[in-house]
């Protein structure tokens, strides 16, 4: 049987072309499972137009709440919330936010009037749904929400499920932008991260930090820098700062305005055909270099899919 | 006043938009760099010296294994799975800890004390007029939100405010933004950009933060983004347009409004506009 292979695309800085690289990799790749690991601000079904399958409320922590007729008005919830959840009103009456409660439950055990109830935390939806390249996990967390990591997990927990299921061993993981919970949940377990970087001094920094963040994790990187040719000396000089770190080079994709007309038309950008086509398609050569990976490609188109 | 900049997808513009309305705001103002998963604002407000940055920590805990009999109320009690009853002994894990406090109170023996874990750091410089401050979280650590809170604590409270917020609409965002008298939506007209500018005004709007729009990078055609603040009630202050030369200049850590005069004078007026948004909704 082939080993899974999990590909997760990050880049430190938002906006650098991580989804629009990614649905082009599914497009390249024919059939895998495909991840949405962005849960707040989600785009990738934009391009990919799946038809939903199955849905689930993401219940995910708790929150304190508060029930004023039994509330003696002590203020001991005021005095031990330390997250600014439990406020004084303007009446001398206390209330709890739900929106700045971390679901620590201090409150709820504390509370000498028993007037706190400990809440199921409804955090958004995961999702399963069908695409022309396959099948894909994705969510979408409430506007504002905690536990975001924890629905990228949940996400990536569908998507192996369907990896096994299906009999298809490549996933392909769109990520977060940044550095934090939800970057490291997506990352957690990869066989390899794909960094999409553009040519400026905020991606080039905001990308070594992702690079250090790997390092920790222990996942092996590689390189693509979008829209190179904005600025080619910016261009060599992250890649000589990437190559340092043991992160290899995959490819450069050119400036190119088809991509947003791509986008608006909700397909990947090689299946139209936008100058930038070719880059694409020489950066995923480039990435089947990695033996793990074309094996996981192979197996997903040739094998039998359940 | 305070102003908070944020658009859902990552690279719309906020940064651009923060770092030049502060330099045109035309009074005093801070400039808080809340992206602390990957600040930026430093690239384009160059700071002279090295600023000498402040700690941040959490408080974790600490457990003294001389009175603690492993009774495991503690880690019966952590939401965050923070501490693990292990055997007759108890282990803490304080990556995992929200600093909530509520090990300490409920060990029956008075086994737990705190400890400072540090999860980043602070640093202030002036830029110009502008009280430049940034928060910086430890690579490998998921603190963001506390991090947030302590740089809006530790900035000038009398003074205005532009904070540059995260990307997204999560708890790092929305923390970002809260409290504030007017966000500032850096939209851009693609169809992933109105996506998202869709979830950070769902988010502001149930925060109850006031929010009007820009449209940055707008093409010839942006009937997408338009239609959509139409529609939601959301009034766009200014459009910005994509040029190529734009993104070189942003690219090099370039500064908009002392490159162009034209830029300069937008800036200038948009942060007149919003000053004027905000004091006619909160009189301040």
């Amino acid at each position: 049987m082939t080993k899974q292979f999990e590909l997760v695309v990050i880049s430190g800085k938002g906006g650098t072309g991580k989804t629009s690289v990614t649905a082009s990799l599914a497009a390249l790749a024919g059939r895998s499972v495909i991840a949405d690991c962005d849960v707040d601000a989600a785009d990738l079904h934009l391009v990919l137009s799946p038809s939903l399958v199955k849905s689930e409320r993401f219940i995910a922590g708790r929150f304190a709440s508060l029930d004023p007729a039994i509330c003696s008005k002590c203020g001991k919830c005021f005095d031990l919330c330390r997250f600014g959840a439990a406020r004084l009103e303007a009446d001398s009456h206390f209330t709890l936010d739900e929106a700045q409660c971390e679901g620590c439950g201090v409150c709820v055990r504390f509370c000498p009037a028993k007037a706190i109830s400990f809440e199921e935390r409804d955090c958004g939806e995961s999702m399963v749904s069908e695409t022309r390249f396959g099948p894909m996990a994705h969510a979408k967390l409430k506007p504002g929400g905690e536990n975001s990591g924890k629905l990228v997990s949940a996400v990536k927990e569908n998507a192996r499920e369907l990896s096994k299921g299906r009999g298809l061993p490549l996933t392909i993981i769109d990520g977060p932008p940044g550095v934090g919970c939800p970057v490291i949940a997506s990352i957690a377990g990869a066989s390899m991260a794909l960094l999409v970087a553009e040519p400026s001094l905020s991606a080039e920094h905001d990308l070594l930090r992702a690079v250090s963040l790997l390092a920790q994790f222990r996942v092996p990187g590689a390189l693509c820098v979008n829209k190179w040719d904005l600025n080619p000396e910016l261009t060599l000089k992250i890649e000589a700062a990437a190559k340092e770190k043991g992160i290899e080079l995959a490819g450069r994709i050119r400036y190119d305005s088809g991509a947003l007309q791509a986008q608006a038309q909700a397909k990947a950008i090689v299946e139209t055909d936008a100058v930038s086509a070719p880059d694409i398609r020489a950066l995923w050569d480039a990435l089947k270099r990695n033996k793990g990976l074309r094996e996981a490609a192979d197996a997903s188109v040739n094998g039998k899919e359940h | 006043m305070r102003l908070c900049v944020l658009s859902g997808k990552g690279g719309a513009g906020k940064t651009a938009f923060a770092v030049n309305l502060a330099l045109c705001w035309g009074r005093p103002v801070s400039l808080l760099d809340c992206d602390v998963e990957e600040p930026d604002c430093h690239i384009f407000l160059k700071p002279e010296a090295k600023a000498k940055p402040e700690e941040v920590c959490l408080s974790v805990p600490d457990i003294d294994k001389a009175l603690c009999d492993g009774c495991g109320e503690c880690s019966a009690f952590c939401q965050y799975h923070a501490l693990a009853k292990l055997g007759k002994s108890v282990v803490a894990f304080p990556e995992l800890c929200h600093s909530c406090g509520g090990c300490l109170l409920v060990c029956p023996k008075g086994a737990i004390k705190e400890t400072e874990r540090r999860i980043g750091e602070l640093s202030a410089w002036r830029f110009e007029s502008v009280n430049v401050m940034q928060g910086r979280m430890d690579v490998g650590g998921v603190s963001a939100p506390p991090l947030i809170r302590a740089l809006k604590a530790w900035a000038p409270q009398g003074q205005d405010m532009i904070i540059d917020a995260p990307p997204g609409a999560a708890c790092p965002a929305a923390t970002a933004a809260r409290g504030c008298d007017l966000a500032l939506l850096v939209c851009e007209p693609s169809p992933f950009g109105v996506n998202d500018m869709a979830i950070a005004a769902r988010m502001l709007r149930e925060m109850g933060v006031h929010f009007v729009a820009v449209l940055n990078k707008a093409g010839s055609d942006n009937s997408l983004a338009e239609g959509f603040c139409k529609s939601e009630g959301i009034a766009v202050m200014a459009k910005m347009q994509e040029r190529r030369e734009t993104a070189e200049l942003l690219s090099r850590g370039g500064l908009l409004s002392k490159h162009s005069a034209n830029d300069m004078r937008f800036f200038d007026r948009l942060g007149m506009d919003l000053r004027a948004c905000a004091f006619e909704r909160n009189g301040k």
